[in-house]
């Protein structure tokens, strides 16, 4: 029961993380209907800033949690960013095109990011300084949870209700709403479509940045193609809530996550991989649209 | 001919000339460049996951091959270094081995250190007939290749046996756990060997679990062997992902010792493990602060070169390099004209056949030297071409290593 | 009879070549030729599903996989014997085992071809984006799977593969290939292809079987996958499962998007120029995939319909090149 206990704290910890990165896909596929395979690459280069803005900081001296919060923000402001520039840049130019073009373009932005972060940051891995002491904490006899797990769970559920918050309750949330809904009827109601666009894909990429230094700060191992298998990963579980829905992507995140571990914890570790496409599979021969996700009918 | 045909045929002409011209001047370009040095090749992981592996050995190749040749080289012949990065990856190193072979024209080879890159580099070299040496590839599978593949190291067999023998009765363990690499031949190998003299001896292995190299969480496997509760964790992984262990294991609450291989050696492990790392154990090749002259001397120029202390696989590399130009120098002196064809480039076919049955004789010069002076001890090779030579037991304490003991094969 | 002679010609001029290049040319290019081949192979049978059939699958290198390891482990264990046997008889070695080869890539093509009718079927209800994901993920389970199995070296890797492929071999197989999809296209079946790529719920409606099509082109496909996965284990003589990644899928995908989905010419340049130009960038090596990857990108926005989009090379169009060659508004002239 223990053993079951602390895979579950493990789980929910990988879970967290999946469903940062699979708002930001499901935010994006919602407004867009693309893919975006770039979001694996946005995340891994949130965590190479993060290491970068880290190292910079702890050089002045010992960090502080401050100290670690502004690293956050430094991170999720430069992936903003970034993630406008590969919209505006890649995607723009494509928004009347198939959607096969952009899933295409999508691809090439993925490997542009991934090969450039090798040459730029080195191909080797590199190691996140410490700085957030790690501290154990006992939940229950023998179930010990990091304080870096629960700095991850935090973040992020913070980090969820305010974008639940933005979408609700916000005038720009509501135009998000609209766009995602119907694209052409919202920009005859006079919503700039390009702007929310723009705003969609800024607050994924920094969602997805958060992620990354969350992981950097936890496993503090760090290489370019860090990205690669959590971005699948993140999309299958937001498929798997339903994609477009972004309780869905909370929800898929979080099985994803704990199915994982499990799978590696009871099972083998070789299938780690392999489950989250064996999952995949799975949603969409039983339900394609998604645990939460509503069906829409295919007009001829 | 028409007008429009002949203007149709200068257009043509045009692109088919130069096609022309490039091909010819790609296969001039291509062929090989007569010099008169001897050339050897060396492949290793230079960047990637494991690279200070490659980066270590070709510092170590890299001062005994300047030594020698500021000492004259052999017969007055300098010795080239060519040296390819496969990236940590098999089949980049299958690649790159054949390259060293065919386009480089290289006499020997020197590489690899992780065991399945020289598993995926060593056909080609046997097949060509090209003696290669590993200077620290551990897994006995690697020299049964072929009768042209060497090392200068220790074997698994012996490795996981010894690690067995020193958990069991030195440290006094009864339970034991493994966590292996399952991606990596070296790991699976070792975990073998030591699991089966483990429990021989009459201890128990309680949990038995793996990971892939490249990953970055263990957790899952970790809370599943601390439910066994083992004394000792036996982790014959490579240092990046044993660092990560190591912290994760006391994040966990495991607070049972680590035991490793060689896989551990590197600069970086006590920085990615933290203080998670002190009271693991590791075996070794060699230890930099055995105070045998001829390693102090090595440590110091290494030092004063490279900056850092060398660690095992540039030790490693320095006698793998020192003990095949010692077999170059033998050959040299017992048979100059047969000598002659190892120097240079191929030219033609004839010259080929000759240096093939030249390497022949090296090879068998090379698998009969007994007592060959390494710095990471006495090298005699056997009837495997496998060195017999003993381990060196570390301890890390408060980010130092220490040493523990030595084992004699 | 026409054809029965040009068949067999084309047969005499390759084994020619195969026995007189090596000499003629650098070794190490005549190395880039085989892979060269290998990859049209690849190319020409994806772009049957991606390009005709308008089914986006970038999971091509598990079928490439599953053919490659099945090949080689015939070889490997059953080769010997098989080799053994015939000499009792009273054969020649080599050319039972040369045959041995041969039946074995067709038997890799085969194991590859049914699991390209496992992924094919649960993934036709899927569309373009999703169908995308699945033959991904396919891809990855497929690799993992083999990863998993000892027998053919698992973590490893198989090594010692015997070596059968050549430059005969190899362009015999690019042969039929471009053959069999240039046939399969231009026939009725093609046009079938072709609809269901253009507007599936039409063909529906007017009686194709969209699912059989679909089905067959990935079958297919597959196959001929799987008999360059064989050619390719036994050029490398080592087969490690990382080869076959979806990076490797993402390639031939790039080499398919090049060329032009829907042009087997295109695809055949297309291979041929992405197998030189990294040989060509080695010194560059690290920015390689930077330069495929800007192409990629740049290709999509400018001309996303590749080098050919869908038309063809043929003789009528060399044949007529020089007079088009010319400047605007010059006549042909007439021949004298």
């Amino acid at each position: 029961m223990q053993e079951f206990l602390q895979q579950l704290v493990n789980g929910i910890t990988w879970g967290s993380i999946y469903a940062l990165i699979a708002l930001g896909y499901t935010m994006v596929y919602g407004i867009l209907r693309l893919i975006n395979f770039a979001h694996g690459d946005v995340y891994m280069v949130g965590a190479f800033t993060a290491y970068f803005a880290a190292r910079l900081i702890s050089a002045h001296g010992s960090v502080s949690p401050l100290g670690a919060l502004l690293v956050l923000l430094i991170a999720m402001g430069t992936c903003a960013l970034l993630g406008v520039t590969i919209e505006r840049g890649a995607y723009k130019p494509l928004r009347k095109s198939p959607r096969l073009t952009a899933l295409i373009t999508a691809i090439g932005v993925s490997l542009l990011l991934e090969n450039l972060g090798i040459i730029v940051f080195g191909p080797d891995p590199k190691f996140f300084p410490q700085i957030i002491t790690p501290r154990r904490i006992e939940i229950t006899r023998g179930v010990l949870v990091g304080s870096h797990q629960i700095v991850i769970l935090a973040v992020s559920i913070v980090l969820m209700l305010l974008l639940q918050l933005i979408v609700l309750k916000t005038k720009i949330g509501k135009a998000m709403r609209a766009v995602s809904f119907n694209r052409q009827a919202a920009s005859l109601m006079g919503i700039s479509t390009d702007n929310v666009i723009t705003f969609t894909f800024a607050v994924g990429s920094a969602l997805a940045a958060a992620a990354g230094v969350l992981v950097g700060l936890s496993n503090p191992k760090i290489d370019p193609l860090m990205g690669i298998m959590p971005g699948i990963k993140a999309f299958v579980a937001a498929v798997l809530g339903g994609i477009g829905n972004i309780p869905g992507a909370m929800l898929g995140g979080l099985i994803m996550g704990i199915a994982e571990v499990m799978v590696v914890g009871y099972v083998s570790s070789t299938f780690r991989d392999a489950i989250a496409f064996a999952l995949l599979i799975v949603i969409l021969l039983v339900k394609p649209t998604g645990l939460l996700g509503t069906g829409v009918a295919e007009k001829v | 001919m028409s007008v429009a045909r002949r203007e149709a045929l200068k257009r043509i002409a045009l692109p088919v000339c130069l096609f022309g011209a490039v091909l010819m001047a790609c296969s001039l370009f291509s062929c090989a460049k007569k010099t008169e040095e001897i050339r050897i090749g060396e492949f290793g992981s230079l960047t990637g996951t494991t690279a200070t592996f490659g980066i270590s050995t070709k510092n170590g190749i890299d001062l005994a091959v300047d030594e020698i040749n500021s000492a004259g080289g052999i017969e007055g012949k300098p010795l080239k270094v060519t040296v390819e990065d496969d990236q940590g990856k098999p089949e980049e190193a299958n690649t790159a081995v054949k390259k060293l072979i065919e386009q480089d024209r290289v006499i020997a080879v020197l590489g690899e250190v992780a065991s399945s890159r020289s598993l995926a580099g060593a056909p080609n070299c046997q097949n060509a007939g090209i003696p290669m040496i590993t200077p620290s590839s551990t897994n006995p599978k690697v020299t049964q290749a072929g009768d042209f593949i060497f090392r200068v190291c220790f074997t698994d067999d012996f490795q996981g046996k010894v690690a067995a023998v020193f958990a069991y009765d030195s440290l006094g363990v009864k339970k034991a756990a493994i966590l292996r690499d399952i991606k990596n031949d070296y790991s699976v190998g070792l975990a073998h060997f030591f699991d089966s003299t483990f429990v021989s001896r009459g201890g128990k292995i309680v949990a038995d679990e793996s990971y892939s190299e490249g990953d970055v969480d263990f957790k899952a496997q970790l809370t599943a062997i601390k439910a066994k509760s083992p004394d000792l964790i036996f982790v014959p992984g490579y240092y990046t992902e044993v660092g990560l262990v190591a912290r994760q294991a006391r994040e966990l609450g495991i607070g049972a010792p680590l035991l490793g291989g060689d896989g551990w050696v590197s600069d970086r492990l006590i920085e990615i493990g933290g203080t998670a790392l002190n009271g693991c154990y590791f075996t070794n090749h060699y230890w930099d602060g055995d105070p045998d002259p001829a390693v102090q001397s090595f440590v110091s120029t290494y030092k004063k070169r490279f900056g850092g202390n060398p660690d095992a696989l540039a030790a490693l590399g320095y006698d793998a390099a020192k003990f095949l130009t010692a077999g170059l120098k033998k050959l040299a002196s017992e048979d100059p004209e047969a000598f002659k064809t190892l120097v240079g480039g191929v030219p033609n076919a004839a010259t080929g056949k000759l240096r093939k049955e030249t390497l022949i004789k090296l090879r068998g010069i090379l698998a009969t030297t007994k007592d060959f002076p390494g710095i990471t001890g006495n090298i005699s090779i056997d009837e495997n071409r496998n060195a017999v030579k003993p381990a060196i037991f570390l301890k890390i304490e408060n980010g130092q290593y220490t040493f523990v003991g030595k084992v004699l094969p | 009879m026409k054809n029965l002679l040009l068949v067999v010609t084309a047969i005499v001029v390759l084994l020619l070549l195969n026995f007189l290049l090596p000499s003629l040319i650098n070794p190490y290019f005549f190395q880039v030729l085989i892979l060269c081949g290998i990859n049209i192979i690849l190319a020409v049978s994806l772009n049957l599903v991606n390009g005709f059939t308008g089914q986006f699958s970038i999971g091509h290198a598990g079928f490439m996989a599953i053919g490659g390891y099945t090949c080689a482990a015939l070889t490997y264990y059953l080769g010997p014997h098989v080799a053994d046997k015939a000499v009792s008889i009273g054969l020649s070695r080599s050319v039972v085992g040369v045959s041995f080869f041969v039946v074995s890539l067709i038997v890799g093509g085969l194991a590859s071809a049914a699991a390209g009718f496992l992924v094919g079927l649960p993934s036709l209800r899927l569309r373009g984006d999703y169908l995308a994901i699945v033959t991904l993920g396919f891809g990855e389970i497929i690799r993992v799977m083999i990863l998993n199995v000892d027998a053919v070296g698992g973590a490893r890797g198989f090594t010692d593969i015997p070596r059968f492929t050549n430059f005969f071999w190899v362009s015999f197989f690019a042969f039929l290939t471009i053959l069999v999809v240039r046939n399969l296209v231009t026939s009725t079946h093609g046009r079938a292809f072709l609809s269901v790529r253009e507007d599936e719920i039409a063909a529906e409606a007017l009686g194709i079987n969209t699912t059989n099509y679909k089905v067959l082109a990935f079958v297919i496909g597959a196959f001929f996958a799987g008999v360059a996965g064989g050619l390719f284990a036994h050029y490398l003589m080592y087969l490690h499962t990382n080869s076959f990644t979806f990076m490797k899928s993402f390639e031939v995908v790039i080499m398919v998007v090049l060329g032009g989905m829907g042009s087997i010419t295109g695809s055949v340049i297309a291979a041929g120029f992405l197998t030189i130009l990294p040989e060509a960038l080695r010194p560059v090596k690290e920015f390689r995939m930077v330069i495929y990857a800007s192409l990629l990108i740049f290709l999509m926005i400018a001309r996303p319909q590749g080098l050919l989009g869908m038309r063809e090379l043929s003789l009528h169009t060399f044949r007529s090149l020089p007079f088009r060659m010319g400047k605007k508004g010059r006549q042909p002239q007439k021949q004298s």
